[in-house]
Formats: structure tokens, sequence, C-alpha cells
């Protein structure tokens, strides 16, 4: 393969070590459970935790950072999992929808998105509540007009807009004890 | 609604039974099924839009890490009989185009697959699909209207011929004569794609010589009949899954040649296999709303009564196949104008089949229509929905039918009373918001009510503790079929809804169409309504055959269930549960089947469901930026099963539009016939921030015509006229009048 030959013959600098392009032992830590996957470093994260780890609530609408629909938090950031390398995740903390639940009770933001019916065929919507959660968090929630602008990265094509607007005001206003 | 069960779970705004498998990710779609051993497919697009292969290496991908097979027109197996596009309404095999692919070596559109790349991992399929080399000889391509409109021709009929290409009623040109007002514009629709956000995807899995496909599609039995024709094997041995569908919008709809690519696949490697279509390759796999241009020339009295309509199609179909989305059907029929001609022309160009696209067809023709009466509205100085008010067909206008159920007055009122319409002063340019104009406008909605062409089936089972378990094979993909479907067989068994769970998404169940043109809501509910009640009417009888039953020797028709209970109607202490007789009897449970025969095609009735859209929009006249700020839209589709999950769905149709008149254009590359913008970066969609909030109301009106409980069906009337609606209030902001869909920010400078 051309490709191994290239990589092959960069210059290693001392304190890198070089792994791949064959397949290489790596540890995620993914909704606080450690697991170790066995992967070529060119894969991604969301194709580590949809075909490798059975975590396929993250979701693929892309495959090139357009649509919002794999969006997970990399140490409480969200972040596009399509484009990330899952070897870059060693050794931080990675969370998907999967790991939003407390058992069987859902997060207040799934309850919401259930109540204010945000969501359709649903393929968005573990990227919408990702997306909406850290929102809050981030302080990007105070208005509708800042709502619809920071959850403008998610794609929703059912167009379930301004019930997932809704959905998040209820979950702030319940937070802040409006 | 027969008698026997009460209403009380049909139309309440119920959650949705499966969004907490949506909202916790857990619900898998078709390409979140991974069997052991599951090797990934990639598909190798054409890189032109006419030629042949000249030459195709496919050594350095077959060398490549992982790779199990190169499969090209060279190796793979000639599928069994040739195609032929059937809508899958008809519940037949349902191929979206009389074309498959990989047959010889000869390219019809870009993107038509050329190669199948079959590897151990998802990253080495794609990345072997690189290494794939393939030579053409190039010819030339007709990729566009304006480059194929010297061969334009009208052809017999449209839409796998079931219409026909020309309509007329009464004399054309005597009602132009009749004219005081012309008015004649043309309007260019560029091609959309539907991109919903979960990619086409096959997972294919044989056991022996039977089949099982985990497949996205709007119809399981469509997918399941066509692959069995395609590989020459009896459905029989097909068995179709999708429990999640990730959003359809048509592309979903007919059955499209990567199914059965990914079964060959299978075939070949001996593994199941998983095929999903990138983004790029969801704008040439699976049909697109073809590039169209549309003429209207109408003529009116000078109080705006219509006496000549004539609506003209041009569009762009496929080598294979006469395909244009049904334009002139309800622009025909919204007003009585006693003196039409709609007329198809074609032309065959370089593309695959158009196929369905929300709103089929109607979203085009009735923007043009729209917007055409929008300006007799402004020229002769009577209000937009005073014209439409005026020009309403109190029956169908092709037939003279009266419709099976109408309220397209009230949609009409109620929409202007919730919009405040009447305090919009009508001059255009008159109103502001610092340095935004403000516009409002509003256009007629509305869509045919299709029948399935064959009995629809579903299947109910009581168990004797209360609950009950009702399957039908259609599939969920955001409609809340799920949803209506559990509250309308808890209505007709007469048990809780908490007892009731709806199951679908397997062939393995009774056959219903696949779920296209608005069809789905009343053809689902029409096989489940019949099998649940089939059921209770089972159930009733045998209590009053029963010398132990309290209701033993009574009249039948007198029983009611509620809450599980059958009892009289005029006394309700007397009756028993179904629990007690079953247990009597020593019976565990019962099933029954439900078949629903549709109307005949010729039903003495007009049929359409309408509504009223209104818009208000803000344009930057310095920047060219439109907003819309809020919609208004009112429908009446019948009986609405469900109030939380129709509204959902309206609203979806409604910001439809604003993609539709503001975002989604596809664009050509016509040097290789390429989409140049098939990627969700490059092709618009509307956004968190481009969609307003949306105001719907229902006008029930009952109809006793179209199915047992009067369901018309909501997933495309609800963007038809929207786009007009908002293009009419640019008019309104603006004086601009939009010829050209998308409206872009040039247009407006
Ligand atoms: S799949 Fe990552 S942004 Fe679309
Ligand atoms: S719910 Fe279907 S794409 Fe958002």
């Amino acid at each position: 393969m051309a490709d191994k030959g290239a990589s092959l013959s960069v210059a290693k600098p001392s304190t890198m070590e070089i792994r791949g392009p064959d397949g290489v032992r790596m540890e995620l830590v993914v909704n606080g459970v450690s697991r170790v996957l066995h992967l070529e470093p060119r894969v991604s994260l969301l194709d580590a935790l949809r075909e490798h780890m059975a975590l396929t609530g993250t979701k693929k609408g892309c495959d090139q950072g357009t649509c919002g629909a794999c969006t997970v938090w990399v140490d409480g950031r969200r972040v596009l999992a399509c484009l990330t390398l899952a070897i870059t995740c060693e050794g931080r903390d990675v969370t998907t929808i999967e790991g939003l639940t407390e058992g069987d009770e859902l997060h207040p933001m799934q309850r919401a998105f259930l109540e204010h019916d945000a969501l359709q065929c649903g393929y968005c919507t573990p990227g919408q509540i990702m997306s909406a959660v850290a929102l809050l968090n981030e302080g990007h929630a105070e208005t509708d007009r800042e709502i619809a602008e920071w959850m403008s990265g998610n794609i929703c094509r059912c167009a379930a807009y301004p019930h997932i607007r809704s959905a998040i005001r209820e979950v702030r206003d319940r937070k802040t004890g409006q | 609604m027969t008698t026997g069960s009460t209403l009380e779970a049909v139309g309440r705004p119920l959650d949705r039974v499966d969004g907490a498998a949506k909202v916790t990710g857990s619900g898998r779609y078709a390409a979140e099924f991974t069997p052991p051993g599951t090797a990934y497919a990639a598909l190798v697009g054409a890189r032109t839009a006419s030629g042949r292969i000249i030459g195709i290496n496919t050594g350095a991908a077959e060398d490549a890490d992982g790779v199990l097979a190169v499969l090209t027109h060279r190796n793979l197996p000639k599928v069994a009989a040739p195609p032929h596009l059937l809508p899958s309404l008809a519940g037949h095999a349902a191929p979206g185009e009389s074309f498959f692919p990989m047959q010889d070596e000869v390219v019809h559109y870009f993107g038509e697959p050329v190669a199948m790349v079959i590897a151990d991992s998802y990253e080495r399929a794609q990345f072997a699909a690189r290494q794939v080399h393939v030579d053409y000889a190039r010819d030339a391509s007709v990729t566009t209207l304006d480059e194929g409109r010297d061969q334009a021709y009208e052809p017999e009929a449209i839409f796998a011929g079931f219409l026909p290409a020309r309509s007329v009623r009464g004399d054309i040109k005597a009602g132009f004569a009749a004219a005081a007002q012309r008015l004649d514009a043309t309007y260019h629709f560029a091609a959309n794609h539907h991109h919903p956000i979960e990619p086409s995807a096959t997972t294919a899995v044989w056991d022996g010589d039977r089949l099982t496909l985990y497949d996205a599609t709007q119809g399981i039995v469509a997918s399941q009949r066509t692959v069995a024709a395609l590989l020459g094997i009896p459905p029989s041995k097909v068995r179709v899954r999708a429990s999640f569908v990730g959003g359809g919008f048509g592309c979903k709809a007919m059955i499209w040649p990567h199914v059965t690519l990914a079964a060959m696949a299978a075939r070949w490697v001996r593994r199941p296999v998983k095929l999903a279509l990138t983004r790029e390759q969801m704008a040439t796999s699976c049909g697109h709303r073809e590039e169209q241009e549309q003429r209207i020339e109408l003529g009116a009295t000078d109080d705006g009564r219509l006496t000549a309509l004539r609506h003209h199609k041009l569009s762009l179909t496929s080598p294979f196949d006469e395909w244009a989305e049904p334009s002139l059907s309800i622009a025909a029929q919204a007003y009585a104008c006693p003196h039409y001609e709609g007329v198809y022309r074609l032309i065959r160009g370089n593309t695959m089949t158009p196929t369905f696209t929300r709103g089929p067809g109607e979203t085009t023709g009735m923007f043009a229509l729209e917007c055409t009466m929008d300006e007799l509205a402004h020229r002769i100085g009577v209000d937009p929905v005073q014209l439409r008010l005026r020009n309403h067909a109190h029956a169908d206008p092709n037939t003279g039918h009266p419709w099976s159920s109408d309220g397209a007055q009230e949609c009409y009122q109620r929409g202007a009373a919730r919009f405040d319409w009447q305090s919009r002063n009508p001059e255009p340019r008159s109103e502001r918001d610092g340095n935004w104009l403000i516009g409002k406008g509003m256009a007629t909605a509305g869509y045919p009510v299709f029948f399935p062409m064959q009995p629809q089936r579903a299947r109910a089972r009581l168990y004797a503790d209360g609950s009950a378990v009702v399957q039908a094979g259609t599939q969920e993909f955001g409609t809340g079929a799920a949803t209506a479907m559990t509250q309308v067989a808890a209505d007709g068994l007469g048990v809780p809804l908490h007892q009731v769970r709806f199951e679908y998404g397997d062939t393995d169940l009774p056959n219903v169409a696949a779920t296209v043109g608005s069809a789905g809501a009343g053809m689902i509910s029409a096989a489940v309504h019949t099998a649940v009640t089939a059921l209770r009417d089972q159930l009733i009888a045998q209590a009053v055959l029963d010398p132990a039953s309290p209701l033993h020797g009574v009249d039948p028709a007198a029983v009611v269930v509620s809450q599980g209970r059958m009892e009289l109607r005029d006394d309700s202490g007397t009756g028993e549960t179904y629990r007690q007789l079953m247990e009597r009897h020593f019976m565990t449970d019962m099933d029954a089947l439900g078949s629903w025969s549709p109307p005949a095609p010729d039903v003495p009735y007009g049929l359409a469901t309408f509504g009223a859209q209104f818009a208000e929009v803000a344009v930057d006249q310095d920047l060219g930026l439109v907003r819309v700020r809020r919609m208004v839209g009112v429908f009446a589709p019948g009986r609405v099963l469900n109030a939380k999950t129709a509204r959902s769905q309206a609203m979806g149709g409604m910001l439809w539009g604003i993609g539709q008149a503001l975002l989604e254009g596809a664009v050509t590359d016509t040097r290789d016939g390429r989409w140049a913008n098939a990627g969700l970066g490059e092709y618009l969609l509307p956004v968190n921030a481009d969609a307003p909030d949306v105001a719907i109301e229902f006008v029930e009106v009952p109809d006793p015509v179209v199915n047992p409980l009067g369901v018309k069906g909501l997933g495309e009337v609800g963007m038809v006229g929207a786009a007009a609606a908002i293009a009419n209030a640019v008019f309104h902001a603006t004086g601009y009048r939009a010829r050209e869909l998308p409206i872009r920010i040039e247009h407006l400078l």
C-alpha cells in the first residue's frame, strides 16, 4: 500500500512513538468504562464507537463534519466524532448518548425532547441532545436566538427545530428555577 | 367509525411510543446491525455522465489489506430480469429506475456504480474503493434543461405510465377569450436532494438460501419484492427488517440498486455485508427532484374569477424512464376554473431517474400557480385570501364529483385570523423594521389522497390478561405511525393504551404497501382498525353465544367495549371483561387478521387534502438576506390520529418550504454532469437558526369515503404552498417576483 511506505519514511522523532498504520492496541474510556481495542489509527472515533464498541447511539449522518449527528463529548467538550480519530482520545473521557442516562432514568433533556416531540425520525436526536446539554453547560441558551444559533451545527432534516428550542428552554428554566 | 368502540386514545397528543429508544440512542437503524463476520461494501461511482468504460484496473484494490472482493460489470452476476419502474404504493417490486448498474460497460449518469469493493473493515473498503482505476470513453451529455431544450418532447404518459401527459377540460381558447385579465409566468426550479440525516444503508445476511435485509426503507415489502425479483428468488426467501428508519422524504420510497448490490455482495463473499451510502452518494443513488420549468397562463375576470388555466411543465428525466413528479394535479383541482390544459414535456438527460421528493410534484406545481394567483390579486386589487375563497372549487373541477371532505374555506379563515392577515397593508414595501423590509404572503396548500392498489393487512392478538399485540408490516421513519397505530388499536379493541404494543418493521408481519404520498396513516390505520375490530367482534360474538355470559343472547351491535370490558351501550352494568370470557373458556389468547380493501380508483368523489399557508419574512435590502419570521399553517387532513405527532409532521413540511424557497438548489457541473454540491456543506438545508416558530391548526372534517377512520394524511400537504407563501411575502416586502427557486441573495440586490 502506497501510504504505508509514505508514513514509514517519515523521520522518527526521538520522543514520538510511531504507531500504525496496521492495527494498534488502544485504550479508550467511554462513558466511564475503559475498553481495549485493536484498531488501525485511521479509524474515527465515530466508527470505533459504532462498529467496534456496539455503541450505535452516536449517529453517522455525513462522516465529514457537516451534520452534527455524531456529536459526543470529549473531556466534556462537544466534538464531532466523525472528524476525531479514536486514537487521539486515549487518556481522555469520551461521553456518548448512552452515557447520559442513569440506569433507566432519562436525563432531563431526553425527557424534554420526548415531551416536546423534538424529534421525528430520531436519527439526529442523540447528537441534538448531546449538543443541547452542552449548550446549557456552556451558558449558550440565554435566549431563543442564542439557542437557535448554537444549535445550528446539528441539522434536523425532519425540521423539529422549534420543538428542540422549546425542549432546551424548558430544561434551562427548570434548572434556573424559573 | 363503526359502532362498538369509542375514541378515547385517537387524536390525543400522546408521546411517541418509540421516543425513548430515539432519545437514548438505543433504537437500531439499518447500518447498526453488525453480525459476527460482517464485511463492508463501498461503491465506486462513475466519473462521467455518459460514455463507456474502456478499462478498469482493480489490481491495486484487490491487493489492498483486508479486501475480499472487487466486483465490476465483468464479474458481478447479472440480475434475473431487468427492473421496471413502478411506484411502491402498488405493493409490488418497486425499482426506482428501469435500470440496474454494472451489467455492461455503458455509463448513463454520473455516480452510477461501476465497481463495488468488499473488505473486512469499513476503512479498508473505503480505502480500496479509491484504488479502483477506471478509464472512460466520454460522450456528450445532457444534464440540464438548457443543454437539452431542443430535444424536448411530449410523452404519452409519465410516472410509470400512470398519468397521461396531457389533460384538458372545457375549451381553453374560449376561457382565454372570456378573460379580462391575463397573466403569463414561467418558473424555474433547481433540482433538489432529499438528504435525510440517515444515509441509505442495507445490511445483508444470508443463511443458506434465505436472505435477511436490514434496510433503510419506506417500504419493507417493496424492498423484499424488488430484491427477490432482481435476484430471481422467491419473495418468501427474503425477509426485510426496519425497526428504525432515519427519515425518507421520498428517497427511500423506491428501491434503488444499492439494496440488491448489498445482497449480491453478501452472497459473493459468504459473509454478512453492510453497505452504507456516503453523504455524497446520497445525491447520485436514490433519485432527486428533477430540475424543471413551469409556465402558467391564467385568464380571469376583473373580479378575479378564473376563466382559463394553462399549466405546462418541462423537466429532465433519465435515459430509462419517462418520469416527472406529478406537478399538475392539485393546481388543476384547487380552483373552479372551467377551462384547463395541463401538459408535461420531458427531456431525456444523463441523470438517474428522478423520484418522489416531499410534496412530490404538487409543491412545485402549487408554487407556480400560487405565485401567479398572488400576482393576479395584486394586479386587480383583491385581497389574496379573498381571491382564493372566491375561486375555491366546491367540487372536483375535473369530474364534478363532490369532495369526500373539504375544509379549505375554514383553513383560509382560521389561518388569516391566527396570522392577523387583515392588518396587512397590501402595498409592497409598506412595512419596515429598522433596515428590514417586512412582507406577508399566503398560499393554498393541497395534496391528492392516494389509495394503495391492494388490500392492506394487519393482525391483532389479545391475551387473556387483557394485553394486546397488533402487527403490520409497515415502518416508522418519523411519521409517528407507530404511536398513532397504537392509539387506533387501543380504541378499536376497547383496551387501555398501555396494554397495546404495535409491532412493525418486518416482512414476516401482514403486508401493507410502502408509506408514500401521504397514504400511510390512512391505509395502515384502516388495516389496524379492521383487524382489531374483527377481533373485538369475534369475542363479542362468542360472549353472546355463551349461556354463561351476562351478554348471552343480546344483540352484538348493542355491545361496546371499554377498558377491556364488553358491555351494553345502554346498560353498562350488563357485561363482562375479555378476561372473564377467555378464562372461562380456557383460552390464553385470540387472533384476528384484518384486511382492508381501498375504495376503487373511480370512486365518485374528489379526493384531496387542503390547507392554507401564511408566512412573514424580513428582507435586508442591503444584503439581500431573507429571514422567515413566522409561519402559520392550517390544514384539513380528515381525522388527526395524534395531535402531537401530526403537528410535528405538518411543521416539518412547512419548514421544508423554507428550504425550497430560499436554500435548496442542486447545481450541476455540466462538464462532467456531476452534482457540484452533493454534500451538506454545499447543499444548503434549513438549520435551527433558519426555522422560526410555527403555528399550526387542524380543521378536522369527517370523511366517510377514504377509509374507516377518515384519515387523509399530512406528510406532504404541510409543505405544499409554504414556499409560495414565502415568495409572496418576499414580493410584499420588496416588490421582487421570484421566477426561480431557490431565491438567492443576488436576486434581491
Ligand atoms: S457525521 Fe459527523 S458531522 Fe455528520
Ligand atoms: S428527527 Fe429526523 S433528522 Fe432530526
